[in-house]
């Protein structure tokens, strides 16, 4: 069943609504409920794949289902629509506006009427794809705040890399922080790349999600073995290798391999002298986790972190 | 006066992103005043560049006084103004949201440290703001509630208003919040306008300044005593929103006394013409803020009223 969350009546005969899909058990069932949230960003597009795959699987064997999935496809819909991050004609970042408010503003409103909807759920994953310019293995960020409640389910997930990072103010405004405060455990959930789809990665999260449904009690089906993640906890364990110089980035290898310190990594290059700036090499020994895709570097962009070995 | 780079990248295709610094008078840091830090802050680059030639004309005259140093920074982000983007050209990132900054991090979080480094050591600092939603502001002179800020010198500008508000999450990374936490006297300087230039306004805003640094015994200067300000805390500020989406025919003005129950605004179907909604006063008071744009979406507070006591 497609449900509305909340619609917006727009100046020029449109309306903007936001939707999602609740697949519910043929008989019976319990009250357990899983919620999944994409397009907060809306050029972040590796969760389009999931919230398909993941309904596609389950009305495969409906007989499995015995709680509530809802799917939420594009929390963002105008973003999603044009390639933006945030909330165009606003230029906000839509995950620095919850919990909202129903009096405020029409993006606060919405946020405010997402996080309503979403609060009966047993578990939520707000699904991102890092951001156009970095590669990401897909991993699950935890906001040390919520550690103990998150852990468990994130090691489900079927994912490489679990981040526990410290507490910041800035990252009170997101729907997970908001979540997770309401008592709603939610897991942010970030993998591959903005404006593309890695269906390898796709697959491995739907995969982690019907475990998670399984532990919920939502999925009675078989379900396959899920990875055991790698968990970092301490800041001191991530390195970040930000550009020394401007120019243009030639990635010389790829993300989700073991490097040691020193080892090559690629160049930044001035195409108009025809001259390599600068030879970029690892800043410690470990795993490439992330990796900068797109190649207009400035001086500090981020070219890569290193979870250290 | 002297002219300075006080922030310099290299980059690959345009010319070097510089932040430019003018100082006036040696000796303690006395007042730093900080202009556009986004693409479209052209009325706060404008006041700005109004106020280095009227300090070039009081140097000449030696009426800055000794032991004082004065300096501007018109614009902290040329590369966002020169392309008429608002954020960051490569990332869209909001330099006002990576203050302190982080000289090793990435390239806005470098662009804070460097200015915040050249600026943090002022008794006194000011930044000209700009709203995010477009509207026209009554002009006045806003601090945050940190627990550092000081009221009474905030009326030594002269302006109408001094407003003052709990910080949100993300105050936290702004300058004017950073600048009070290390110890400098910080103050937000609201005009009517951002993306337009308002003569006027830039004038009461030089004035203001000047005004202030007469108080404080910087300048030698007989400003314009200006307005006894009034103290109103942002929780006594109405906003009165839409309930409709449409054009947005005001029939009133910032600045304008209106009275309970009085027509702010029209809204009329943008195909038909057809009145869709009126717009009334909740209260007796003070248009404050009034939206400017000629449509607007539901759920927008299209005035902002001080209330009348
Ligand atoms: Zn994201």
């Amino acid at each position: 069943m497609i449900d509305t969350v909340v619609q917006v009546e727009l100046p020029v005969d449109e309306t903007l609504a936001i939707k999602k899909h609740r697949i519910t058990p043929q008989s019976g069932g319990n009250r357990k409920r899983l919620s999944i949230v994409t397009g907060i960003h809306g050029d972040e597009l590796e969760g389009q794949y999931v919230c398909y795959e993941l309904s596609r699987r389950i009305n495969e064997h409906p007989e499995y289902l015995k709680g509530t999935v809802d799917i939420y496809p594009a929390a963002n819909p105008f973003g999603i629509d044009s390639i933006t991050r945030g909330i165009p004609a606003f230029d906000l970042d839509m995950n620095r506006i919850f919990p909202g408010s129903t009096n405020g503003d029409m993006n606060e409103y919405i946020a405010a009427e997402i996080i309503k909807d979403l609060t009966q759920s047993d578990l939520c994953l707000d699904i991102h794809a890092s951001n156009i310019y970095l590669t990401e293995m897909p991993q699950i960020r935890i906001n040390e705040l919520h550690r103990d409640r998150l852990l468990p389910y994130a090691k489900l997930a079927n994912i490489d890399f679990i981040w526990v990072h410290g507490a910041s103010t800035v990252l009170e405004s997101t729907l997970a922080y908001s979540l997770n405060t309401r008592d709603v455990p939610t897991l942010v959930v970030e993998m591959g790349v903005g404006m593309r789809i890695t269906k390898e990665y796709g697959n491995q999260l739907v995969t982690g999600i019907f475990r998670l449904m399984q532990e919920l009690s939502i999925w009675e089906g078989p379900v396959d073995e899920v990875k055991q993640p790698i968990i970092s906890e301490k800041p001191e364990e991530v390195a970040f290798l930000n550009a020394p110089v401007s120019g243009i980035f030639i990635k010389d290898t790829c993300h989700g391999i073991y490097v040691k310190k020193g080892d090559h990594i690629g160049s930044i290059v001035d195409p108009l002298a025809g001259i390599c700036l600068q030879n970029i090499t690892a800043p410690a020994t470990g795993l490439l986790f992330t990796i900068r895709e797109y190649p207009v570097v400035d001086e500090g962009s981020l070219l890569a972190r290193i979870l250290i070995k | 006066m002297e002219r300075n780079t006080l922030f310099e990248i290299k980059a690959l295709y345009r010319d070097n992103f510089r932040v430019t610094g003018f100082t006036f008078g040696s000796g303690d840091d006395s007042i730093c005043i900080v202009g556009s830090m986004r693409g479209n802050e052209n009325q706060q680059l404008y006041a700005c560049s109004k106020l280095v030639k009227k300090l070039s004309e009081l140097e000449q005259e030696r009426r800055i006084r000794s032991g004082k140093k004065i300096l501007i920074i018109p614009c902290a982000n040329p590369y966002s103004v020169n392309i008429r983007k608002r954020f960051w050209t490569i990332d869209n990132t909001d330099i006002n949201r990576m203050f302190p900054g982080y000289s090793l991090g990435e390239t806005t979080q470098r662009i804070s440290a460097g200015v915040f480094e050249a600026i943090k050591n002022y008794k006194y600092g000011i930044q000209f703001a700009s709203f995010y939603m477009p509207g026209i502001f009554l002009p006045h002179v806003r601090m945050m509630k940190t627990g550092y800020e000081n009221i009474d010198l905030a009326k030594e500008f002269g302006l109408p208003y001094v407003v003052l508000h709990n910080p949100r999450p993300f105050d936290t990374t702004t300058l004017n919040y950073n600048w009070q936490v290390w110890g400098t006297n910080a103050f937000s300087i609201y005009t009517t306008t951002t993306a337009a230039i308002s003569e006027s306004s830039a004038d009461q805003a030089v004035e203001a300044i000047l005004n202030f640094m007469s108080k404080q015994d910087i300048i030698d200067y007989r400003a314009d005593e200006g307005y006894i300000s009034k103290v109103v805390d942002g929780h006594d500020i109405i906003s009165v929103r839409t309930k409709k989406s449409g054009f947005f025919m005001p029939e009133t003005a910032a600045g304008k006394k209106v009275k309970k129950g009085s027509l702010l605004a029209k809204l009329t179907d943008t195909y038909t013409g057809e009145l869709k909604d009126e717009i009334y006063s909740p209260v007796n008071g003070t248009i404050f803020f009034m939206h400017d744009a000629p449509m607007v979406y539901s759920n927008t507070a299209v005035f902002k009223i001080i209330q009348a006591e």
